[in-house]
């Protein structure tokens, strides 16, 4: 259920909700903590259910200054803890952006998909997008020669945006056989090392929900460059900042690493190691 | 899938978790496996029982009791500390337990409990019954800690009452430049919801540092229903029952929360110090 910061729930009739899903790299969830803290985008509430695996930590987005106040007399700067499910809004732009930063529990992943997309629908949230990956070495030999994203539209959502998409020059994510061992399986969508993607895709089709799917082929490893490649992606169409080809100069430093991206790969080397 | 260096191809690990083998299992599953799942589910289940007549609790502990303050340790170090140091320093009643199974452990009976079983006890101060504590030393499962916050705190919880959490950590979780080899540990890291207003006795936890597990529900729990609370955590090296990590948690009898509640800390020490004796006669390999 969702539950405001404040003392009650903002309006997000009409708004954009950006969202991950927690899927191979990572890379969904990368994407939106690169969005959250270039845009500044402020915490509005928290989904909170018993679905995801509880986890707490200090403010992900603090910045110098913040940092700066904490050591100085407001030495008790309360904490903007970030819990596993957080919303933050821009409402200047009507978006609103949902950050995951754990994994469900077992069998909770359907519920979950089921509860996000009714208070979808009864926030009255405009359109979803989810930012998601597929594992690349599940790529056919066609996928491998083009580019590695994709993008996958529900049909009430393709009613609006077919055109816009259209002049984007986008691959739409293929068909593949059902079962891939069996020759003569139907085609339908799939999304290995998607997480709930496709849940989420099939439910916003049967609710008429108007939802995107923006995707990335990827492996794990470090996933950061795929992170940048997704939002780059994601701007081609929503210009969230200045698009790259307008200034093409400007390279993908224009996205801001968030402090929580600190030491991804754990603390430093003992030096007796050397 | 990835090669490893001998040339062998294997499955490699996914961050998404299992996701897509849980679906199709879910679209395999006959009902036989559903009554499976759901006899697991009910095995799973956490109970709050009443001390006296070991039924269970019809409304969550705090919506049967007034609280004003709640300590909870989690883990044998916290559970030690508070035993020594805040219910040896007055006279607690019991008032309940939580009774939960999981592959990890399986919670002891009040009446005969050793310091190394695992045990989920709450306690109300006489003189001050909506003073609460909870000493946790069993491991609660990712799928219980949801269940075991309703049980406690309710799905209306109170915005009037203050918790304070203990906990440990192992010192190779806390992520720093240096290497944790050289960190001075056992240290203490605090961490504090929006509504928690006094200082800390220690610094905050800073990030990428994360916590899991229970202290971390509970901390969620706070901070979405903008109670006061603040976790206390104590990165050690050794997570068994250990005289040095147990003080390591002393700043906190300084802080309000605690102040009040500790009387004799001399004779809290001695106590602490027999506490290690018994348990390291006990943890011998031939007993």
């Amino acid at each position: 259920m969702f539950v405001p910061c404040g003392e009650s729930a903002p309006d997000l009739a009409g708004f954009t909700l950006l969202m991950p899903a927690v899927s191979v790299g990572n890379v969904g969830q990368l994407a939106m903590d690169l969005i959250i803290s270039t845009l500044n985008m402020s915490k509005i509430g928290y989904f909170y259910t018993d679905c995801l695996v509880p986890m707490v930590g200090n403010n992900p987005y603090a910045t110098a200054e913040g940092n700066s106040t904490e050591l100085s007399i407001n030495a008790e700067d309360p904490l903007k803890s970030s819990k596993e499910h957080t919303l933050y809004s821009l409402p200047s732009r009507k978006l609103v952006a949902l950050q995951l930063r754990s994994i469900f529990i077992k069998y909770k992943s359907k519920p979950f998909c089921e509860k996000l997309l009714s208070w979808v629908k009864s926030s009255g949230c405009a359109r979803v997008i989810v930012l998601s990956s597929s594992h690349s070495y599940q790529r056919n030999d066609l996928q491998l020669r083009s580019t590695p994203f994709r993008y996958l539209l529900t049909p009430s959502m393709q009613r609006s945006v077919q055109n816009k998409i259209k002049s984007l020059n986008w691959q739409e994510m293929e068909k593949s056989r059902c079962i891939p061992e069996i020759d003569d399986s139907e085609f339908c969508i799939r999304i290995p090392g998607g997480g709930i993607t496709k849940t989420l895709y099939d439910e916003s089709c049967s609710k008429e929900i108007q939802m995107a799917v923006l995707l990335k082929f990827v492996s794990e490893g470090d996933n950061i460059p795929d992170a940048l490649g997704l939002v780059e992606y994601l701007n081609e169409w929503l210009q969230i900042i200045k698009p790259l080809s307008d200034d093409p100069t400007a390279s993908t430093s224009r996205w801001k690493i968030p402090s929580s991206w600190r030491l991804l790969f754990g603390s430093g080397l003992p030096p007796a190691l050397f | 899938m990835a090669a490893t260096f001998f040339g062998e191809v294997v499955k490699a690990p996914c961050r998404a978790g299992t996701e897509d083998e849980e679906e199709e299992e879910g679209r395999r599953e006959t009902p036989e496996d559903r009554e499976v799942r759901q006899q697991l589910a009910r095995k799973r289940e956490v109970r709050l029982l009443r001390r006296q007549t070991k039924t269970s609790l019809e409304v969550s502990l705090l919506e049967k009791y007034p609280c004003s303050k709640f300590i909870i340790a989690i883990g044998n170090n916290a559970v030690a500390f508070l035993s020594s140091f805040v219910m040896n320093s007055g006279v607690w009643e019991e008032v309940g337990c939580a009774k939960l199974w999981n592959e990890w452990c399986r919670t002891a009976d009040s009446t005969h409990l050793s310091s190394t079983e695992a045990f989920c006890g709450f306690y109300h101060l006489k003189s001050n019954p909506s003073v609460f504590l909870c000493q946790c030393s069993c491991y609660v499962a990712e799928d219980q800690q949801y269940q075991w916050l309703e049980k406690v705190f309710g799905s209306c919880p109170r915005k009037n009452m203050q918790i304070t959490v203990l906990t440990c950590r192992h010192v190779t979780d806390y992520k720093t430049l240096e290497s944790t080899g050289s960190l001075p540990s056992p240290f203490l890291k605090a961490l504090k919801t929006q509504n928690f207003k006094d200082p800390a006795c220690c610094p905050l936890l800073e990030q990428p540092n994360i916590v899991h597990d229970l202290p971390a529900a509970v901390l969620s729990y706070c901070q979405v229903w903008k109670i006061p609370a603040i976790l206390y955590l104590c990165y050690t090296d050794v997570m068994k029952l250990d005289l040095i990590t147990v003080e390591a948690f002393k700043p906190i009898l300084s802080t309000r929360s605690l102040k009040s509640l500790v009387k004799n800390i001399p004779q809290s020490t001695e106590i602490l110090k027999k506490l290690m004796t018994t348990n390291e006669i006990q943890s011998n390999i031939y007993t």
